[in-house]
């Protein structure tokens, strides 16, 4: 193997497992790193800056980080990031001084942005400080998308979301709130220089050909308009025997929700097996600790009205069958159907994206599943001047997705505002910074915490099933927070390797307590692989190959499983291993200078 | 400040046959000086003992005075230990022995403990074939009392003092064959793919299994005109041969030329293979060994690797008589068998 090219931005960042897998790439370790010391408000800046939301994402995230987290794979749990950051937002300062600056003077661009969501909320918070003229339209009477009308209270208070999107709307979004945009022609007619859309997928899927769906229409209801009836009030009650069809994290919203509005009898029933459910594990877990059976492996075949009543639903039984490709299909058992009585039946069976409004002659492209053609760089529509982003781009899929493409359209609308090439992107923000303090001491804490993930304390259910408005997770305290904190291997501290001064005497080998560290003849990268000490069978984690040592041989380093403890540096007697700090900041518009 | 070791190891690493984690044969966080080969040799001890299947509790480790007799404390935290005193090694070690000939006896000692003061001591129990691995850590100088040259200083090697050393130094490999040890070998704490199984054989070998590892002291002799520098030994170093342990149980299922291989089986039926380098070398002949060890000297060579080698040797119990059950478990019943006991023995020398 070629030695390993450090200098690429990517390379280390791809060692900050938690940041690589964050689409907002937040500097995870950084910020838990400040917990430690309690500068919590710095931490929620950091969070701030990069995802937007921390007092949201640290509660109702989607943590893609979590599963990557280094620590699950030498200890079973990843340390609990997304609860970390509600732990910044619960005990950070006032902030509003630590805000970027909104020039008075504007840069004679406007902008229009359809949806109040996260992505163009996002949107916003990065142009405004550029001078840009924004108006904002929704539909609702504040903003916040589907983080307000369809997140329950009971994950997700008001006052957080708020709050946080709040500090956007105040930064001098010129937002049209109750105004639905009806029509594209509208909007462009008024002149904007660029128009943003992010419109959510907001019609969700209905089973309309399912035999007693129309007699039974007025006890069956799609599961994101029932949230979001809920949520603006039309919807006070359910029925005491629900049924929730539906495996992914609405139908969970759904059955958590109907058992605080007077569902006794909740159950959620999916299709599919158990395991690939899409909601979070957590909610899953969540709502089994409601007492909500869920129910898998039955395909619903009709519903049953009686008497101008739903009395209840018929499903076939299955088992999932996978061919040779994996590809998998759901079989009958052959056993009769099986009778679920119900009252109320809730559909969270998928969501899907519409642009009624826009009309057809646009010139926007749409493709067959329905969505704008996009360039997925630059989030640019087939109209130069219109962009999309979070579901209403690719489909449905989470809020730091959201913010991302949120970070990712500002920066192209900013571009192309400014008429600078398209073609490429911007480069992001790194540093190394040196950890070294003194002899065998550092500026990080590189004591490997041994305890195990810390649980959430909730509020007793006999509570939160009482009122849909209280939430149902305290938050971790401040002293708990620290100690889960401590849990954070620190994976921005890398190991840095110095060919030249190494005298192979093998002390970084002998100290590494996970066996990273090989001094061996190069090869290529399979056989490398095979040949360390343990090999290294993680395909996606990198090996860190150096230049040639005096013998020849080479220094490999599996990324795997590093503890970033600082041992091979603190046992190195030359010099030659460093504790380098990485800070890895994706472009933002406001700092694209290139 | 520097932390101890972290308490987690790689997952994909399991415990070995006897089902003990590489965990069960660690010690405590080194103190020695950053670098210090003593430091590999230690690892290189966990790694033999953990391959080798060896329950910790079955291991008794004892070591004198120095850099070196400090390691125990780094390695098999689940043995036995003691630190005697200085160049006495052998004698605790001998002590223990008799008592309890079941365990495995790790002696650990340097070139001051073993070639000075413990000279004596060193060439005794060799003598004797007490069954004990005696592990030397070698590095030419006094590190503990800032890096005076030592009796296995070569001379004219150069320290960090800066003048050439004037006395002829010691071969301890040499010492040891003519002593009689049945099994000498020569490491370098910088290779442990060779250091690795010849601890490995040196456990499973019955009688006194000399190994001096040459290991550089990195704060006090590691200059480039040292002869037990990481630079000199890499440039100087020849080894015997490549050296493999095949442990009793297991298959041998690589095929080898006769010709290039020596096959030496040990007393519990494991076998040691040496690929030889050189075509007229046998490593179970005294004499050859001997020259071979003369021939690297006049070279400026270091000769590696499994030097002399005799399976069949008898140790200490053999050569006195003593009885098959481990002393310490005779009880007074056993040693004071009574009365009419004594008078039978007296009726035979009526």
């Amino acid at each position: 193997m070629k030695p390993t090219d450090i200098n690429h931005p990517e390379y280390f960042h791809k060692v900050i497992d938690c940041q690589y897998a964050c689409p907002a790439h937040t500097p995870v370790p950084e910020y838990i790193r400040l917990i430690t010391e309690e500068r919590y408000t710095e931490a929620y800046m950091i969070n701030w800056e990069s995802n937007v939301f921390p007092g949201i994402l640290g509660r109702v995230c989607d943590r893609p980080c979590e599963p990557a987290c280094r620590r699950g794979r030498i200890q079973k749990e990843a340390v609990a990031i997304c609860r970390l950051k509600r732990v910044t937002a619960d005990n950070k300062g006032d902030i509003t001084q630590l805000l970027p600056k909104v020039p008075k003077e504007k840069n004679g661009k406007k902008i229009a942005l359809i949806g109040g969501g996260p992505t163009s909320l996002t949107v916003a918070r990065d142009l405004l400080p550029l001078g840009y003229e924004i108006d904002l339209y929704d539909d609702q009477n504040k903003a916040g998308g589907f983080m307000r009308s369809q997140v329950p209270s009971f994950r997700l208070p008001e006052d957080i979301l708020d709050e946080e999107v709040g500090y956007i709307i105040n930064m001098g979004v010129n937002a049209i709130f109750n105004h639905r945009v009806e029509s594209l022609k509208e909007i462009t007619d008024k002149g904007y220089d660029a128009v943003f859309i992010a419109t959510g997928a907001p019609k969700g899927r209905d089973l309309a050909d399912l035999p007693g769906r129309q007699e039974g229409d007025n006890f069956i209801h799609i599961g994101i308009d029932w949230l979001a009836g809920v949520v603006f009030g039309h919807i006070t009650s359910i029925k005491k025997r629900v049924l929730v069809l539906g495996g992914g994290n609405t139908a969970m919203d759904c059955c958590r929700t109907s058992r605080r509005l007077g569902g006794e009898k909740v159950k959620v029933v999916v299709r599919s097996p158990k395991e690939e459910m899409k909601a979070s594990p957590w909610e899953i877990e969540d709502a089994i600790h409601e007492d909500i059976p869920i129910l898998d492996n039955h395909v619903p075949l009709e519903f049953v009205v009686e008497n101008g009543r739903l009395a209840g639903m018929h499903f076939d039984r299955v088992t999932p069958q996978y061919d040779e490709e994996g590809k998998r299909s759901l079989v009958s058992t052959g056993e009769p159907p099986l009778f679920m009585e119900c009252d109320e039946v809730l559909l969270a069976v998928g969501q899907q994206n519409a642009f009624p409004w826009i009309e057809e002659d646009s010139g926007i492209v749409f493709n067959k599943r329905g969505l704008p053609e996009l360039n997925p760089d630059t989030l640019q529509s087939s109209l130069p001047n219109i962009f999309f982003g979070g579901d209403a781009a690719f489909g449905p899929k989470n809020i730091i997705t959201a913010v991302a493409h949120g970070h990712q359209a500002a920066i192209s609308i900013h571009r192309f505002l400014q008429g600078r090439d398209m073609t490429s992107q911007p480069s992001p923000t790194t540093s190394l910074t040196t950890q070294k303090v003194g002899f065998n001491d550092w500026m990080y804490d590189n004591t490997v915490s041994s305890d195990f993930r810390f649980s959430v304390p909730t509020r007793d259910k006999t509570k939160t099933l009482k009122d849909r408005l209280l939430e149902v997770e305290l938050g971790f305290n401040r002293e708990v927070g620290k100690k889960e904190a401590y849990r954070c291997l620190n994976c921005d501290v890398q190991t840095i390797f110095d060919a030249s001064t190494c005298i192979e005497c093998d002390a970084c080998v002998d100290i590494c307590p996970t066996n990273c560290i090989n001094f061996i003849e190069n090869s290529d990268e399979l056989s490398l692989r095979k040949s360390l000490s343990i090999p290294a069978n993680n395909l996606e984690q990198s090996l860190y190959v150096s230049e040639p040592v005096k013998t020849g041989k080479v220094m490999v380093k599996d990324e795997n499983v590093c503890l970033h403890c600082g041992l091979c540096a603190e046992r190195c007697p030359t010099g030659s291993w460093e504790m380098l700090k990485y800070i890895y900041q994706s472009p933002k518009a406001y700092n694209d200078n290139e | 400040m520097s932390s101890s070791r972290p308490g987690f190891r790689h997952p994909d690493l399991a415990p070995n046959e006897a089902g003990y984690t590489i965990k069960d044969y660690e010690g405590g966080a080194s103190t020695l000086c950053a670098g210090c080969g003593h430091d590999s040799i230690s690892r290189a001890i966990v790694q033999a003992f953990f391959e080798s299947n060896v329950p910790p509790h079955q291991v008794a480790k004892i070591s004198g005075i120095g850099c070196s007799s400090k390691t125990p404390a780094y390695f098999l935290g689940k043995s036995h230990g003691f630190n005697s005193v200085h160049g006495r090694m052998p004698s605790i070690a001998t002590g223990a022995n008799m008592a309890n000939k079941d365990l495995v006896y790790l002696g650990v000692s340097g070139d001051g403990d073993t070639a000075s003061i413990g000279a004596g001591q060193f060439i005794h129990v060799i003598r004797r074939n007490l069954n004990m691995i005696y592990i030397i850590m070698n590095n030419g100088c006094y590190g503990l009392t800032k890096g005076q040259d030592s009796a296995t200083a070569d001379k004219g090697s150069i320290s960090r003092k800066g003048a050439p050393n004037l006395l002829e130094s010691i071969d301890l490999c040499e010492i040891a064959i003519q002593m009689g040890a049945s099994f000498v070998a020569r490491g370098f704490s910088g290779d442990k793919q060779q250091l690795i199984p010849l601890i490995k054989a040196a456990i499973r070998h019955k009688g006194t299994a000399v190994i001096d590892v040459i290991s550089p002291c990195v704060t006090f002799n590691n200059t480039p005109q040292s002869t037990k520098s990481y630079q000199w030994v890499r440039e100087h170093s020849e080894a015997t041969g490549t050296f493999d342990f095949i442990p009793l149980q297991q298959e041998i299922v690589a095929s080898y030329n006769p010709g290039e291989i020596a096959a030496i089986t040990l007393h519990d039926g494991s076998i040691i293979h040496l690929h030889k380098t050189a075509e007229d070398f046998d490593i179970t002949n005294r004499r050859k060994s001997l020259d071979a060890l003369e021939e690297a000297r006049e070279k400026h060579h270091i000769l590696t690797g499994a030097i002399y080698v005799k399976p069949d040797g008898q140790d200490t119990h053999d050569l006195l008589s003593i009885s098959d059950r481990k002393l310490n478990s005779l009880d007074k019943e056993d040693l004071c068998p009574g009365n009419s006991v004594l008078q039978d023995i007296n009726d035979q020398y009526r």
